[in-house]
């Protein structure tokens, strides 16, 4: 299996660190603080799942944010945006037309290919299933490749659900194992209240032919990995998405280090075995 | 019947590892139970006589708080244990229950468990370890829970 620290072999522009003026060409609001950005560029957008762009808002800031479209459709990348600072915010108050600034696609990417023939389990927590987005639409393109397929996804509260509608029609599919939970649930919500860390004892996936990709808020993902490791997946099929300070993205800067690697570089998708040592370390 | 739900039992993770004498005693504690959509399972307050293995359905752990209405703190399904207030005094449930689906479940008679525990210390040793477990997940799940993972900064 490959180890996710390689580049997928997708050429980012000519000189990397020059962004490319884009124009937005929709603009959706996904939940009360997330949106969704669509982008269609004049030639052929290339990237693999789990890759991000750096998205620069003129004299405000550079942002990185994954890529949540569909890879196959090279017309037209999206990303999904939560507002947390300044960048963000002013991404939120652009409109269709307005032009954004975009270097990628960079880093490292899911093992959509590895898991082929293996159980594919995808975790994702709040904003993390953007990320993981892709792969999703991936697996549904080739489902034959797959075996069985298990999604499960957590978030704060049922409006805080990404991708409701979606999510809605990947339950209704019955070669997809979906489940969906939150922390806290109202008086309407007939689904599960909790972490998304006890949806996976009820999961239906073969610990010993599965892989899984992990996304979401760094707490998450490491009880999740405690979760899996009890279920039996090894280290070696387990994937996650890391997140540090990211400016240059091309691994000159070193403000995502990250004990010997570099985020924006050598991630954001690792797999564990590789980073095992250092993940958790409150030093690193 | 009694067959197959010592099979059930013995092939439940929780039990795994246990003496068959103790299997066979468990067996005896158990029978299947249903319940419909909507239906309460056991309310907070009522005497905690029975504890429950889910083998399908959505059950919504619940809290009566004033002015919210019912409000669900946890959910359990498939191969989770609801309940663990009959296992300490005063044996009274601290939530309620109600199912959100409709619900097949093994349910087992607190009482008798507790007597055969008592008399049993080699049993009770291994069902507290496996209940301690089941509680330590729970508090673990709480606190995250607790900690809003997915709040701005988390």
């Amino acid at each position: 299996m490959a180890s996710g620290l390689e580049q997928p072999g997708i050429a980012a522009a000519a000189d990397p660190m020059v962004p490319r003026p884009l124009r937005i060409e929709r603009m959706r609001q996904d939940t009360h603080d997330t949106f969704t950005m669509d982008f269609a560029p004049e030639s052929e957008f290339s990237f693999a799942p789990g890759q991000f762009n750096m998205l620069y808002v003129f004299g405000v800031g550079e942002v990185p944010i994954s890529i949540s479209s569909d890879a196959a459709r090279k017309s037209e990348f999206q990303h999904t945006i939560r507002v947390v600072g300044a960048a963000t915010s002013a991404l939120k108050q652009m409109k269709k037309g307005d032009a954004v600034g975009i270097r990628g696609p960079f880093g490292s990417s899911w093992p959509v290919a590895e898991a082929e023939g293996h159980d594919c389990l995808i975790l994702a927590g709040g904003i993390g299933l953007a990320p993981l987005r892709p792969v999703i639409y991936t697996v549904l393109a080739h489902r034959q490749k797959y075996r069985r397929v298990v999604i499960l996804y957590g978030t704060r509260t049922p409006e805080d659900i990404l991708y409701a509608p979606e999510l809605k029609d990947w339950r209704g599919k019955f070669d997809l194992d979906v489940h969906v939970t939150v922390d806290r649930g109202g008086r309407d919500w007939r689904g599960n209240v909790g972490v998304v860390t006890s949806l996976i004892s009820r999961a239906a996936f073969d610990p010993s032919n599965a892989v899984a990709m992990l996304c979401g808020p760094e707490v998450m993902m490491r009880f999740s990995l405690l979760e899996l490791q009890k279920r039996g997946l090894t280290a070696q099929r387990m994937y996650l998405s890391m997140e540090r300070n990211m400016k240059c993205a091309i691994g000159l800067c070193g403000h995502c280090q990250y004990g010997p690697t570099f985020v924006c570089k050598d991630g954001p998708v690792f797999r564990l075995d590789r980073i095992a040592p250092i993940f958790g370390k409150a030093e690193v | 019947m009694i067959q197959s739900l010592e099979r059930v039992i013995e092939q439940h993770p929780f039990f795994k590892g246990l003496e068959k004498a103790h299997i066979q005693f468990i067996v005896g504690c158990a029978k299947n139970v249903r319940f419909a959509e909507g239906e309460v399972i056991f309310r907070e307050g009522d005497p905690a006589n029975e504890f429950y293995f889910v083998r399908e359905g959505l059950v919504a752990v619940e809290l009566m708080v004033p002015h919210r209405g019912f409000t669900t703190v946890q959910t359990v399904g498939a191969g989770d244990v609801l309940g663990w207030s009959w296992l300490l005094p005063p044996y009274q449930w601290r939530f309620g229950a109600r199912t959100l689906e409709a619900t097949r479940a093994l349910a087992f008679d607190a009482a008798c468990l507790r007597a055969k525990c008592e008399s049993d210390h080699h049993l009770g040793y291994e069902l507290f370890k496996r209940l301690s477990s089941v509680i330590t997940e729970r508090l673990e799940a709480t606190r995250l829970q607790l900690m809003d993972l997915y709040g701005v900064g988390a």
